[in-house]
């Protein structure tokens, strides 16, 4: 789970700026903090201030969270004054900012919070700033904090959408709130940090010969001492008893839910009880792991998916370095019908040489697989001309991850598509209204005169459950755009996670939409 | 009490014209008996809370608490500012490194928001007895020790007199990990308290000590060797404080050591403070999720606007398969919970063993988590941690096999220290 760092020079001690970060370096690593050092988010408030706060707090805890890991740059684009309601429900204005810039004086004591950070501000109407969308050209992440006049919402989506940049739309009024992520169209995502329990990948039912020799070496289990039989790695007593079956089943591996369960009381059986403990810690992991780790290989869909695009099958010179290790990968796996191993092996009660040993016999066998898929990559940079090499350690990392690398593909901000009309987004919608326990309808109710196109759409459908519908209508129209801050706090934290996310290229952001209904204490993600 | 008017001197209500507004109406999930208006602000204004924990969590709930509407808010926290708390711990800065962390923490959030009174507590919960817990509407609790958990969680529970109804305060608990938190909802005797929820808490199994001592596989086996091992063999005397550098580059030299001997790679220094303080990855905005939710719980309570969490939510914001999830859920109450229930724990022991071996199991029982227990049954004391007399009246004991001890099925007492309470175990023997 904790991104592992490169080895340092024998006596490392911490710099000052890795004791200060060192908390958040154990999650993403010195890659992604750089990463987020080299970003510049902008947040867009539109300041229409009387009755409504417009998710100004929501936007502004969402910087907080990220100018304290250390984001490069910050701008906030707001042309509001503060008020005194603002007071009650920002804590980064004071009673002397009352008729100033809520921008600059926002960006201010934001920037307190860690010297690392530059912010600014930009006070004029977005109707200026949006006359030249190349002003937008700098920031790599923008937030918007809804609602926002649809035109002005419209070029910003436009705009992200036209340079790869991502987009998020926030909005929080009373107990609810909602984000939608509007990702580049084609969003790779290498480092997704899988759970760590899904990740062993032991190949016991397609050992490569070295793998093979280590287990044939055993011999004769039954002849070994107790001690060394109670230290062989389970991955071997698999192994082994994995040929016997074989020997007694024409060849065949165990494949059906009973041969395995039959398989594990055979290797259950071959432990040696007549010891003081009544048993052996090695075979109890060897008949645990049975279920898991005797399985034909197989890829998982999102490495599926990615096989099957475009990109992937058609290389041309301005593929990305992405496509290129990808489709090596592809072909990699085409011919041996795996993909590249990740080499890891995990702890197992062993003794230290053997168990070093056969890590070993992994490790090797994955620097074989990584050199197999390099050298594909080389041709066809060669083939293409391409002047820019891609990396070693680019290609290292994609094949240990292979197996659950993602590739997102986003489209226009969900809201956008409402307004639209568009066919597809309605049918979600209208799948998604039949759950019972929906929060949908906020959303909808979130965006101005949807309630209509939502009475079409849901006409006499017996599926609907009106009534909390009509609930969560209610209690958005009730608070009127007003913030409550504990709410607009949670959605900044949520928004922040995914906004790192997005800018480190690790974890997988959510792709597309989330909401919080901070009455029941609940969230529902799901893709519009 | 002063009336909140007063509190308030000539402040305008301008600044809290939202929070105002909503709680004017009456939201469709209200209660039916429920009237918004004046006195629900008052009431909320008039509600003295105690937030224990001024670090990651602590510095979000004063800030939040500030911004929702309460005015009289104590704090504790026994711990200093530390640089590695800069990157998330938002209401300090470099200058206040060494300073007390709710001592700052209060004056910050005072000073931020006029109006508010924040009281602080340098020092520990368990310095403070009932009657000082009394004063509260309700707990909050940003903590990362689970010891002082199930401390603050037993308090509140032996205090609950059934005559008294203000004698129930409500607890709110948040804690983190990485991008993943929970928050959850107890009213001590009548929801499932901690206690009853600490096997879903279970701590990561400790490495079999002979492992460490003969057949280390892992950098971290390399470095618990230095640490639990080497370190009282080879410096013997010197008490090990894990915040002094040069003890840490000592342990990360021998570990890396003994790991070059077993051709072991990935020894690091920052492996070697991660494995031997303990450290749990923690960002700031996983803090502010989990600290705004049990902030929103705190203000639907004391406001009654709105139904409150039922009773447990789950935070995971790095799922690889949809970004982020919540789960929901009751936790259960349990009869034999040993601090809100009524009926003793069974635990399962093989008879064979010895009485120090049970005592050594306590520390990693999910249900136990009891790191120095001490031991009696009806009749007889069969291990005291202190005084010191009696321990070594009773550690004769500790070499004793259970089935001579106890009879099958008997109820032992259990204290800890380190604990309000008296835990109730039945053992049943087994094989
Ligand atoms: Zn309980």
């Amino acid at each position: 789970m904790t991104a592992t760092a490169t080895t340092p020079p024998p006596i490392h001690a911490p710099t000052a700026k890795e004791k200060k970060y060192d908390r958040q370096l154990r999650l993403w690593a010195a890659s992604g903090q750089q990463a987020l050092e080299e970003s510049h988010v902008l947040l867009v408030i539109a300041g229409n201030g009387d009755v409504c706060s417009g998710s100004s707090v929501a936007g502004v805890e969402t910087l907080k969270n990220l100018v304290l890991p250390s984001i490069g740059n910050f701008t906030i684009a707001d042309s509001a004054k503060v008020t005194e309601a603002d007071l009650g429900i920002n804590f980064f204005l004071t009673s002397q900012s009352l008729g100033q810039s809520r921008a600059e004086e926002c960006k201010q004591l934001l920037e307190e919070l860690n010297p690392d950070v530059q912010g600014h501000a930009i006070t004029t109407p977005l109707s200026d700033l949006l006359q030249d969308p190349s002003h937008l050209r700098p920031y790599n992440l923008i937030i918007l904090c809804a609602p926002l006049p649809q035109e002005q919402r419209r070029i910003f989506c436009e705009h992200a959408q036209q340079y790869s940049v991502s987009l998020i739309h926030v909005q929080s009024a009373g107990f609810y709130s909602s984000f939608s992520i509007q990702l580049p169209s084609v969003f790779p995502i290498v480092d997704t940090h899988p759970d760590p329990d899904s990740i062993q990948d032991l190949r016991l039912l397609s050992p490569w010969p070295e793998l093979l020799a280590e287990a044939k070496a055993l011999d004769d289990l039954d002849k070994l001492e107790d001690h060394d039989h109670g230290h062989v790695p389970y991955a071997l007593i698999l192994l082994y008893y994995l040929e016997k079956w074989k020997q007694n089943n024409e060849g065949k591996a165990p494949d059906t839910f009973k041969d395995k369960t039959q398989f594990r009381d055979m290797v259950r059986a071959a432990a040696r009880t007549d010891n003081a403990e009544g048993g052996e810690e090695n075979f109890d992991e060897a008949a645990a792991a049975v279920l898991k780790t005797v399985a034909p290989f197989s890829i998982k869909s999102g490495c599926r998916e990615m096989f099957e695009k475009d990109s992937c099958k058609v290389i041309n010179k301005d593929s990305a370095s992405f496509w290129i290790i990808a489709a090596a990968i592809k072909s990699f796996y085409e011919t041996h019908g795996v993909l590249p191993l990740p080499g890891s092996l995990p702890d197992m009660k062993a003794k230290s040489a053997d168990y070093i040993k056969l890590q070993n016999i992994y490790k090797s066998k994955a620097r074989k697989d990584v050199a197999e898929v390099a050298q594909s990559v080389r041709s066809m940079e060669k083939k293409f001309s391409r002047k820019d090499v891609i990396l070693d350690g680019e290609i290292e990392a994609f094949c240990k991850n292979a197996a659950h690398v993602k590739v997102l593909e986003g489209s226009l901000l969900p809201q956008l598509r409402i307004e639209n009309g568009d066919v597809q987004t309605r049918k979600t919608m209208l799948k998604e209204l039949q759950n019972t326990e929906t929060l949908l309808p906020i959303l909808l109710a979130f965006e101005n005169g949807s309630r209509s196109q939502l009475d079409d759409m849901i006409a006499n459908n017996g599926k609907i459950d009106f009534e909390a519908l009509n609930n969560q209508f209610a209690e958005v129209e009730r608070v009127g755009g007003r913030e409550l801050h504990n709410i607009s706090s949670v959605t900044g934290g949520m928004v922040a996670q995914e906004a790192i996310k997005i800018i480190t290229r690790q974890y997988v952001p959510v792709d597309n939409t989330c909401i919080f209904d901070g009455i029941g204490g609940t969230t529902l993600v799901l893709k519009l | 009490m002063d009336s909140p008017q007063a509190v308030n001197g000539m402040e305008s209500r301008a600044r809290w014209k939202y929070l105002d507004s909503i709680l004017s109406t009456k939201s469709p999930y209200a209660d039916p008996d429920y009237i918004p208006g004046e006195d629900v602000i008052t009431f909320l204004e008039s509600s003295r809370v105690l937030v224990i924990g001024a670090g990651g969590l602590g510095c979000e709930i004063l800030k939040n608490l500030a911004l929702s509407g309460f005015k009289d808010i104590h704090v504790i926290d026994m711990d200093t500012i530390d640089v590695s708390n800069l990157n998330r711990q938002f209401l300090f800065r470099q200058s206040d490194v060494g300073k007390s962390k709710a001592e700052v923490a209060a004056a910050f959030v005072e000073s931020r928001v006029p109006g508010v009174k924040i009281t602080p507590y340098n020092g520990k919960i368990q310095d403070k007895d009932e009657d000082y817990y009394m004063q509260f509407k309700l707990v909050i609790c940003g903590l990362d020790s689970i010891e002082a958990r199930r401390w603050i969680n037993s308090t509140l529970v032996s205090m609950v007199d059934m005559e008294e109804p203000e004698s129930l305060k409500p607890l709110i608990d948040g804690g983190t990990e990485g991008f993943k938190g929970q928050a959850r909802v107890i009213l001590p005797t009548v929801s499932s308290c901690i206690e009853c929820q600490l096997s879903m808490h279970a701590p990561r199994a400790a490495v079999p000590l002979c492992t460490l001592a003969s057949i280390p596989r892992q950098p971290q086996h390399c470095i618990e060797w230095a640490h639990i091992i080497a370190w009282d063999e080879q410096r013997k005397g010197d008490v090990l404080d894990t915040d002094d550098p040069e003890h840490i580059t000592w342990l990360y030299k021998t570990a890396l050591d003994r790991a070059k001997q077993f051709n072991i790679p990935g020894v690091t220094y920052s492996m070697t403070q991660g494995v031997v303080k303990n450290i749990i990855p923690a960002i700031a905005s996983t803090n502010a999720i989990i600290a705004a939710a049990c902030c929103n719980e705190a203000f639907k309570i004391a406001t009654s606007c709105a139904p409150y969490l039922e009773n447990y939510m789950l935070y995971t914001g790095d799922s690889d398969a949809s970004g982020l999830y919540t789960y929901t859920f009751a936790a259960e109450k349990k009869d034999d919970c040993p601090v809100c229930g009524n009926l003793a724990q069974t635990i399962r022991i093989d008879p064979d063993m010895t009485l120090g071996e049970f005592i050594a199991s306590l520390a990693e029982r999910a249900e136990a988590q009891l790191k120095k227990p001490s031991l009696r049954t009806e009749s007889t004391s069969l291990y005291y941690q202190a005084p010191k007399q009696l321990e070594e009246q009773t550690r004769p004991n500790l070499e004793k096999k259970m089935r001579d001890l106890l009879t099958d099925g008997e109820e032992v007492a259990v204290s800890d220290q380190a604990l309000a309470i008296d835990f109730r175990y039945k053992l049943v023997f087994e094989r």
